[in-house]
């Protein structure tokens, strides 16, 4: 059975990869995970400098799942190829660098340095963070915002260039054709969805930051609908998230039309849940008699299975 | 390194309305649990709640002829995931993965080691009173609660040889007030010569004082930090406190992996939330 999967000219053994900001710098769990066992580790996002993030309280659950607004707490891009990325490399980790910028300047510069360093295999542009204000999420919600970055991002480096996009827009699909048209390499989708939390006691916001980014199953049949829009609208490879926690969920992003998936907030409640995924989509292959698992992908059938009784 | 157990609940004795302690059979994590290390469980097997929640490991359970069995969590319920470990029964399974979190420093002699726990923050000093016994340390416990019904598990220091200094705010027993006023006249009464070791666990107002009344004694101070946890394991910065760096620079730091327990002058704790 082949559970390789082609993003680009990236291939990756399997289609798991862990979230950004869910899986810290990956170094963490190298000694409870087989880091190299894994599609790949999305790196928890990077600026040019390193940032302290918001006052906590930064979580609070929600029925199936929960909001966030760390403010992307991070090292600093330099910290990380010294002080990271060396294990990451030893432990023949596939890494994609999550990226931040409040310019377009500032994302080329990362690329840039990036794509000197030793054992980074793609750049995945986080354009989406809900969480703080400045930057990313100002081209992500624009057109030629996203447009502009991409494009100026896929003339700095040779990497793959992985713009992760938002769902916080009205439509998702024509984001994913700007990131085409500017040359992206694939799409990742969804990043988390603003939202918030009040404690009706106090009458205060749950999160200091008032309003966070909800993740975890919650939000899986969202996730799934936009991964679908966007496979109709570019030819694009498809990281798809949101949600997954299980064999069949991944599945279902699969067939929706995503090459690879990340999880995120499920590896928080099941940090060992990477080889129940594999064991659960090995089972289906079986089943299914499917030989090479990136045949899945966007095979959802929409024939009419009753004709219309009745015209609407 | 942490390992996942579906544990069986061995017990979950009720101490009060709202305290109880719950055992589960655990070896693997019994077996390399340090005093102030933790356990991450996951309170029901549904998604809500969705997230692990974070205990001190309280006690380690070993069968007759003395091998590892498993581990208790000291419980109070205060939220959903609380309640629902306050309800469980024998029989029931949990998952619990640990042990996690940088360990308390046990003292040697001649050192003194004196645990000042508020509340719940009882937890983590049945396993460290265990090791610094085990040293041949001298270990006094300073235990405060509002009120004498929240005071639990005396027995279990007394049995190991423990001394205790008991407070309650409402004067129900003990020295009436908060457990500074008794801690602070006893380090007063102890010559700077004697070496000593604060340890502290509880609510941050009270840890916050009790750091105050270690450094006016010039006395080192270990806290065992609480804070809400998404994962355990260092990846989603959650749980993230202000302390100070090797430089007296300070930053948010992870508590799960750089914590739960820190010297209590690297915490800003003007700045901690609580
Ligand atoms: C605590 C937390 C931190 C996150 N940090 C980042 C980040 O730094 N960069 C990013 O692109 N996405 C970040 N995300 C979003 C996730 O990568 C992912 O897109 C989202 O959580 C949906 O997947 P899930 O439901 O499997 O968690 C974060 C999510 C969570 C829960």
């Amino acid at each position: 059975m082949d559970l390789s999967v082609a993003i680009g000219s990236l291939r990756i053994p399997n289609p798991l990869i862990a979230a950004s900001g869910c899986f810290g710098y990956g170094v963490e769990y190298a000694d409870s995970v087989d880091l190299s066992s894994l599609g790949g580790v999305a790196v928890k996002g990077l600026f040019l400098a390193p940032r302290e993030g918001h006052v906590p309280p930064r979580i609070v659950e929600t029925p199936s799942g929960m909001l966030n607004a760390i403010g992307l707490q991070g090292i600093g891009v330099h910290r990380f190829i010294d002080e990271k990325l060396p294990e990451l490399r030893e432990r023949k980790a596939t890494v994609f660098v999550n990226i931040c910028g409040t310019t377009i300047d500032e994302y080329v510069e990362l690329a840039r340095i990036l794509s000197d360093a030793d054992g980074v295999h793609a750049i995945e542009l986080n354009i989406s963070c809900p969480n703080i204000k400045e930057g990313g999420i100002t081209f992500g919600c624009s057109l030629p915002g996203t447009h502009n970055v991409v494009s100026a991002v896929r003339r700095a480096t040779r990497l793959p260039v992985i713009p992760k996009l938002t769902p916080n827009v009205t439509d998702v699909a024509s984001f994913a054709r700007a990131a085409e048209e500017a040359g992206a390499d694939a799409i990742s989708l969804v990043n988390t969805f603003l939202a918030m939390a009040i404690d009706v006691e106090t009458r205060r916001p749950k999160l200091t930051n008032i309003v966070g980014g909800l993740s975890g199953p919650a939000i899986r049949p969202i996730a799934v609908r936009m991964v679908y829009e966007c496979r109709q609208a570019v030819k694009l490879p498809i990281i798809g998230m949101g949600g997954i926690a299980t064999a069949e969920d991944v599945l279902e992003f699969m067939i929706a039309g995503a090459t690879a998936v990340q999880v995120g907030t499920a590896s928080f409640v099941d940090p060992f849940i990477w080889t129940k995924l594999l064991d659960g989509i090995r089972a289906y292959m079986r089943r299914h008699r499917i030989e090479t698992l990136s045949d899945l992908t966007g095979t959802l059938d929409t024939t009419a299975r009753h004709k219309a009784w009745i015209s609407s | 390194m942490p390992v996942d157990v579906d544990a069986a609940v061995i017990s979950n004795t009720r101490l009060s309305d709202d305290y109880s302690v719950l055992a589960l059979a655990a070896p693997a994590i019994a077996t390399h649990a340090l005093p102030g290390q933790f356990v991450m469980l996951k309170t029901s097997r549904g998604r809500d709640p969705l997230l692990r929640r974070p205990f001190s490991i309280f006690q380690i359970l070993r069968h007759d002829d003395g091998s590892p069995r498993g581990v208790t969590v000291f419980n109070k319920r205060i939220g959903k995931g609380t309640s629902l470990l306050y309800d469980v029964e024998a029989g029931a399974r949990l998952e619990c993965l640990g042990p996690l979190g940088r360990p308390f420093d046990p003292v040697d002699p001649p050192v003194l080691a004196w645990m000042v726990a508020g509340g719940v923050g009882l937890a983590p000093f049945v396993t460290l009173a265990e090791a610094l016994i085990a040293r041949g340390t001298a270990v006094t416990l300073f235990y405060g609660a509002r009120r004498a019904a929240d005071l639990h598990c005396a027995p279990i220091f007394e049995r190991l040889g423990v001394s205790i200094a008991v407070s309650t705010e409402d004067g129900s027993r003990g020295t009436p007030g908060l457990i500074t006023a008794p801690l602070s006249t006893a380090l007063s009464a102890i010559p700077a010569s004697q070496p000593l070791r604060l340890y502290v666990c509880g609510p941050t107002p009270m840890m916050r004082a009790v750091a105050g009344v270690a450094a006016s004694h010039g006395r080192p101070c270990d806290v065992s930090l609480e804070q809400v946890m998404g994962c355990g394991l260092g990846g989603c910065y959650s749980c993230v406190v202000p302390a100070r760096d090797a430089g007296g620079v300070p930053h948010h730091t992870r508590s799960c992996i750089d914590g739960p327990v820190f010297d209590a002058t690297r915490i800003v704790w003007e700045a901690l939330v609580h």
